[in-house]
C-alpha cells in the first residue's frame, strides 16, 4: 500500500484561484486602501542626459493637500545607489563596471524618466497637480543613443568615468573557431539586429508602504515577483531586522520579467516616506510612467558567422556582439549572457567564439523579459542556418536535423559558462522527434510540394518557416514550502515565490493534493507573503514550477510520513497496512476503521500530559530544494503565413508548437504559459518597438503607439509536447514560462521570406523587430545593402 | 482655485449611492476608490486596454474616459455585479475558469463586461466575430485562444 495515487498531477486541474480573480475579490496592490494614507507621485526628468543645476520644491509644498515633498537631498544618509542583484559569473578575464539606479537623482539625470522628486498628498490628483510647481533646472548633455556610437572611445559618456560607456566585455568559447572556419566548405558572416520591447503587463507597477509605529513594523505591498529578497533589501537600507518587515505580493497582475527587477526608485523611496511621515503611502505607476519607469530589454547588434561543411554540419561559430543595457547595470549580465548561451540552441556546435560588450546608454534600465535575452541568440543562429542552407541548396528542416545533439549525447556540456554560474550543461533531451512532430504538424513537406507552388500560381505569397531552440529553465539556488495539515482536514501550503498568473495555486496544490490524499480544492496556497515563507529567492528564468514544485513535493512527502506514522500509532498497525485517500486514512480491508486528517492533526498537538522527546507538535513539514543547475526544455515552432506585398500586413494561416518541458503537472496551465509566449513573441517580431529619437526621447509611449497584439494578430495555435524528464529533480519537470516567446523572431524572418521570395532576389530579413513599413522599405530597396 | 463638486446620484450592481465628486474625478477612481468596488480594474487610462470596461445603461464603455460626474443618474454594472449570487458564477465566468481564459487576472474583468454585452447582441457567433470584439481588450498573459474557447462555451450554454 501507501502508493501514491497521481489523481491530480498531470490531469488539466481548472484553477483554485479563479472564482476570486472572475469575481472581481483577488487583492491587488493598488486595492489597498488604509485609513490616512497619503498618494505619491513622481516628477521625471524630461530629458534623456543632464547636469542637474537645481531643484525647488518650495511651491509645491506650500500648495493645499500636499503633505510633502522630497528631493535627493532629504534623503540623507538613507541615498545610496541600489545593490548589484546578480553579480557577474566566474568567467576568465570579465569586464564589469558596477554603475545601479539611485533612489532620487542627485548630480545628473541618465535617462527621461528618471525621478527627480515626490510629491506625498492627500490624493494623487492633488500629488500631479504640485508637480508642476517644482522648478527644475538643468543643463543638457548630449544623449547616447545609438549603440554602436554609444561604444566609440570618444562618445559622451553616460557615467563620467566610464570610457566607451563600457558596462562590460565577455568572452566564452569552446574548441578552437578559427582552425574550424579553415576547414569549412563555406562561411556565411551578417550582422543581426534584434530588439525587444517591453513586458508592459495590464497591471503596472504599484507599492504601498504602512509603518505601524505601535509594533514597530513596516508592512510593504509590492507588485515584485521576488518579495523575500525585496523584504531583505528594504529592512537592510531602513536598519530594521529582516523580522521588522513584511511584504506583500498580492495577486499581481502579470510580470514577465521587469518586476523582479530590485530595487526600483519607488520601491527605496515609498517605504522610507511611510516611515518617516509614520502613514501609509500609495505609489501607483500609471501607463505613460511604466513606459519609461519599468525596466525594458531592448537591443543587440551581433557580427556573427557561421562555418559548415558541405553538407551543411556546423564546423563552429563566431559572434561580436554589442548589448544596450541602458542607464544603469542592476542586473549584472544576465541578459547578454543568455544570449550568448542560447545561440548555441539544440545544435552540437564544437567551436565557439562569442565576445559580448555591455554598453550604457541614456535610455531606460534593460533587464530580463520573458526569454531574457535568449530570443537574440536564437535569432542569430537560426538566421545564420537559414542563410548557410539557402547558399548550399539544403532543405532548411534538413539543415537543422543534421545539426541536432544526438539523444545519446546527454547530459551535453557546452563548456561554457550560464546565468546561474553553472557550466552550460543539457540535462537531458530527444530533439529530432520534436522536429519531426512540427514538420508532420505544419504539414512541412506537402505545404513545399503542393500548396505553395498551387497558391503562388494564383498569385498569393504564402511562405513556410520553422525554427527550433532550447530554454534553460529551473536554475537555483534553491526555493522552500511549508506543508500544514489544518485542523478543519484542509491543507495549508505556503511558499516563498510571487506568483503573477502562473497557476501557482493549482499547480502546487495538485502536487500536494496527490500526496496527502486531499481534494485539490481543499489545500489553500499562499504564495509572496513573506510572514507566510521566510526564505526564497523568486519567480523568475522558468522556474516556480521546476524549484518550488519540487520543494513542495518533499514537504509533502515528509507530511505524509508524519500522518501514517501517527495514524499507525491510532490504530495500533503497520504502516503498510494504512491508504490514505479522501481527506482520511484507513486501515485497508478494515472497513470503518478511520480517521480523518483534521482529527489527526487536532491529536499532534497534544494540549496535556507529556510527549516523547523530540516530538514536534502538529502535521507540518518545510522542506527546500535547490538543482544542481539548470533543467534545458527544448521545443520547435512552425508557421505558415501569407504576406499581402501591397501593404506588407500578414495573414498567420496556422502555427504549430511542439515542446518538451519534462514530466507536465497541468496540461491546461502549460497551453496557456506557451499561448501567451507565442503572443509576446509575435509582437515582439511584427508590432512592439520601443522607438528612440537622437535626443533619447521615446516617441511610442502609450499603447496606442506601442501596439500589443490583439486576439486578431494572435493566430490560433495547434500544441503538442514531448517528454523527456529531468534527471535534475525527483519530479522530472524542466520550465515552460518563455518558450513560447523565444523563437518566433526568427520564424517569422524566415516564413517572410518565403512567402515573398526574398533570398532569391538577395533581400534577407536580419533584423526584429520587422512590421509593415519596416517590411515595406525592406522589400523595396535594391538587394545592395546586406 | 475653487472646487468644482457635483452632487451626483448613481446606480451601480443595482445599489444606489450619492456622492460629492470633484469634475475631473474619472469614473474609474470613483467605482474603485469611492465606491471601493476594486473589481474594475485600471491598466492604461488611455482608453486603449479595455480593464476598466464597465456596462454603462447596457453598453461596454471604458470608465477610465468617463468623469465620474457624467454617470449622475445612470445605471452601472461591474464584475462585481455579474455573478447571480456569492455561491454560484455567471456562465461566462463559469466558462473561463473551465476553459482557462485568465492568468494574472488583471484584464478579466474588462474582458467579461465586454463579452456579456456582445454575446447579449450576438448570441451565437463564430470565432472571427469573437476575435473582433475581443480585440478592444488588451491581454498579455494567455494569447487570447483559451478565452475565444471560454466564450464560445458560454455562448453555446446561454443559448439553451
Amino acid at each position: 500500500m501507501n502508493v501514491v495515487a497521481t489523481r491530480n498531477f498531470g490531469a488539466p486541474v481548472t484553477r483554485n484561484e479563479d472564482a476570486r480573480l472572475l469575481s472581481g475579490q483577488a487583492l491587488f496592490v493598488d486595492d489597498v486602501e488604509l485609513p490616512g494614507m497619503v498618494y505619491a507621485a513622481f516628477l521625471r526628468s524630461s530629458v534623456a542626459h543632464a547636469r542637474i543645476r537645481s531643484i525647488d520644491v518650495s511651491a509645491a509644498r506650500a500648495r493645499d493637500g500636499v503633505v510633502a515633498v522630497y528631493t535627493a537631498e532629504d534623503l540623507g544618509s538613507y541615498w545610496a545607489p541600489g545593490p548589484l542583484l546578480v553579480p557577474p559569473p566566474p568567467i576568465k578575464d570579465i569586464v564589469f563596471n558596477q554603475r545601479t539606479q539611485v533612489p532620487l537623482a542627485r548630480d545628473k539625470v541618465r535617462h527621461v524618466g528618471e525621478p527627480l522628486a515626490v510629491v506625498l498628498a492627500h490624493s494623487r490628483y492633488l500629488a500631479e497637480d504640485a508637480l508642476a510647481d517644482i522648478a527644475v533646472d538643468l543643463d543638457p548633455l548630449p544623449a547616447v543613443v545609438d549603440l554602436e556610437r554609444a561604444a566609440a572611445d570618444d562618445a559622451a559618456r553616460v557615467h563620467d568615468d566610464v570610457r566607451g560607456n563600457v558596462a562590460a566585455r565577455v568572452w566564452q568559447g569552446r574548441g578552437n573557431y578559427a582552425a574550424a572556419r579553415a576547414r569549412a566548405a563555406r562561411v556565411v558572416g551578417r550582422r543581426f539586429r534584434y530588439d525587444h520591447g517591453c513586458s508592459s503587463p495590464i497591471e503596472t507597477r504599484g507599492v504601498v508602504a504602512n509603518w505601524d509605529a505601535r509594533a514597530n513594523r513596516l508592512t510593504i505591498w509590492d507588485t515584485t515577483q521576488a518579495p523575500v529578497f525585496f523584504r531583505n533589501g528594504i529592512a537592510a537600507m531602513l536598519g530594521l531586522s529582516e523580522r521588522q518587515v513584511r511584504v506583500i505580493a498580492p495577486f499581481v497582475g502579470g510580470g514577465f520579467g521587469p518586476k523582479i527587477m530590485l530595487f526600483y526608485p519607488e520601491e527605496v523611496v515609498i517605504p522610507w516616506a511611510a516611515k518617516k511621515l509614520n502613514r501609509p503611502v500609495k505609489w501607483i505607476e500609471d501607463r505613460l510612467e511604466h513606459f519609461f519607469a519599468t525596466t525594458h530589454e531592448r537591443g543587440q547588434t551581433h557580427d556573427a558567422e557561421i562555418a559548415v561543411d558541405a553538407d551543411g554540419r556546423i564546423l563552429g561559430v563566431k559572434d561580436v556582439f554589442l548589448h544596450d543595457t541602458g542607464a544603469y547595470n542592476p542586473y549584472g549580465l544576465t541578459v547578454p549572457i543568455n544570449s550568448q548561451c542560447t545561440l548555441l540552441g539544440p545544435y552540437a556546435i564544437a567551436n565557439y567564439d562569442s565576445t559580448f560588450t555591455a554598453v550604457f546608454t541614456n535610455k531606460p534600465i534593460v533587464t530580463p523579459y520573458r526569454g531574457a535575452g535568449r530570443q537574440h541568440g536564437v535569432f542569430v543562429i537560426e538566421r545564420l542556418l537559414d542563410i548557410a542552407a539557402h547558399e548550399l541548396k539544403i532543405d532548411r528542416a534538413e539543415i537543422r536535423r543534421r545539426n541536432l545533439i544526438p539523444p545519446d549525447a546527454f547530459p551535453y556540456n557546452n563548456e561554457i559558462i550560464y546565468q546561474d554560474f553553472a557550466p552550460l550543461s543539457y540535462d537531458s533531451g530527444n530533439y529530432q522527434p520534436i522536429l519531426d512532430k512540427a514538420l508532420e504538424m505544419i504539414g512541412y513537406r506537402r505545404f513545399l510540394a503542393d500548396e505553395q507552388p498551387r497558391l503562388r500560381a494564383q498569385g498569393r505569397n504564402v511562405g513556410i518557416g520553422v525554427a527550433c531552440y532550447v530554454e534553460g529553465t529551473g536554475i537555483g539556488p534553491y526555493e522552500g514550502a511549508k506543508v500544514q495539515v489544518q485542523a478543519n482536514g484542509k491543507v495549508s501550503l505556503a511558499t516563498g515565490i510571487g506568483t503573477q498568473g502562473q497557476g501557482h495555486f493549482t499547480a502546487f496544490a495538485q502536487i500536494v493534493a496527490d500526496q496527502l490524499g486531499v481534494d485539490v480544492r481543499d489545500v489553500d496556497v499562499v504564495t509572496g507573503d513573506t510572514d507566510q515563507f521566510y526564505w526564497g529567492a523568486g519567480t523568475f528564468a522558468s522556474r516556480g514550477a521546476v524549484v518550488a514544485g519540487n520543494a513542495v513535493n518533499e514537504a509533502a512527502k515528509v507530511v505524509r510520513q508524519k500522518i501514517l506514522k501517527l495514524a499507525a500509532e491510532h490504530f495500533e498497525c503497520a504502516e503498510e497496512d494504512l491508504e490514505i485517500a479522501d481527506g482520511k486514512v484507513a486501515v485497508v480491508g478494515v472497513p470503518g476503521q478511520s480517521v480523518a486528517l483534521g482529527a489527526l492533526a487536532l491529536k499532534a498537538n497534544p494540549m496535556r500530559g507529556a510527549v516523547k522527546p523530540g516530538t514536534e507538535p502538529g502535521l507540518e513539514s518545510t522542506q527546500y530544494f535547490g538543482p544542481p543547475s539548470g533543467a534545458t526544455a527544448s521545443g520547435v515552432h512552425a508557421m505558415i503565413v501569407e504576406v499581402d506585398p501591397q501593404t506588407c500586413t500578414l495573414e498567420v494561416r496556422k502555427y504549430v508548437v511542439v515542446h518538451d518541458c519534462g514530466t507536465v503537472i497541468n496540461p491546461l496551465i502549460l497551453a496557456g504559459q506557451i499561448h501567451g509566449g507565442v503572443a509576446q513573441g509575435i509582437g515582439n517580431a511584427f508590432y512592439e518597438q520601443l522607438v528612440f529619437d537622437e535626443d533619447g526621447q521615446l516617441l511610442n509611449a502609450s499603447l496606442a503607439d506601442y501596439l500589443l497584439p490583439t486576439a486578431l494578430e494572435v493566430p490560433h495555435m495547434e500544441l503538442a509536447h514531448t517528454v523527456t524528464v529531468s534527471p535534475l529533480n525527483p519530479l522530472g519537470i524542466k520550465g515552460a514560462g518563455e518558450a513560447g516567446a523565444i523563437p518566433v523572431g526568427p520564424l517569422f524572418a524566415q516564413a517572410i521570406e518565403d512567402a515573398l521570395g526574398l533570398l532569391h532576389n538577395n533581400i534577407e530579413l536580419n533584423e526584429i523587430p520587422l512590421s509593415p513599413s519596416r517590411l515595406f522599405e525592406l522589400t523595396a530597396k535594391p538587394a545592395t545593402a546586406r | 482655485m475653487t472646487a468644482d463638486i457635483h452632487d451626483i446620484s448613481v446606480t451601480v450592481n443595482g445599489t444606489s449611492y450619492r456622492r460629492q465628486v470633484e469634475g475631473r474625478l474619472l469614473l474609474s477612481d470613483f467605482i474603485r476608490h469611492d465606491l471601493l468596488l476594486a473589481g474594475t480594474h485600471v491598466g492604461c487610462e488611455h482608453g486603449v486596454c479595455g480593464a476598466c470596461t464597465i456596462i454603462f445603461d447596457g453598453a461596454a464603455v471604458r470608465s477610465c474616459l468617463m468623469f465620474a460626474a457624467q454617470a449622475d443618474g445612470h445605471d452601472i454594472m461591474t464584475v462585481e455585479g455579474l455573478a447571480p449570487d456569492h455561491e454560484r458564477l455567471h456562465p461566462l465566468q463559469q466558462a473561463m475558469r473551465e476553459c482557462h481564459g485568465l492568468q494574472c487576472g488583471y484584464c478579466t474583468p474588462g474582458i467579461l463586461m465586454t463579452m456579456k454585452v456582445f454575446l447579449e447582441e450576438n448570441p451565437a457567433p463564430d470565432e472571427a466575430q469573437i476575435r473582433e470584439a475581443l480585440s478592444g481588450n488588451l491581454c498579455r498573459c494567455t494569447g487570447y485562444q483559451h478565452i475565444v474557447e471560454a466564450v464560445q462555451l458560454a455562448a453555446e450554454r446561454l443559448r439553451k
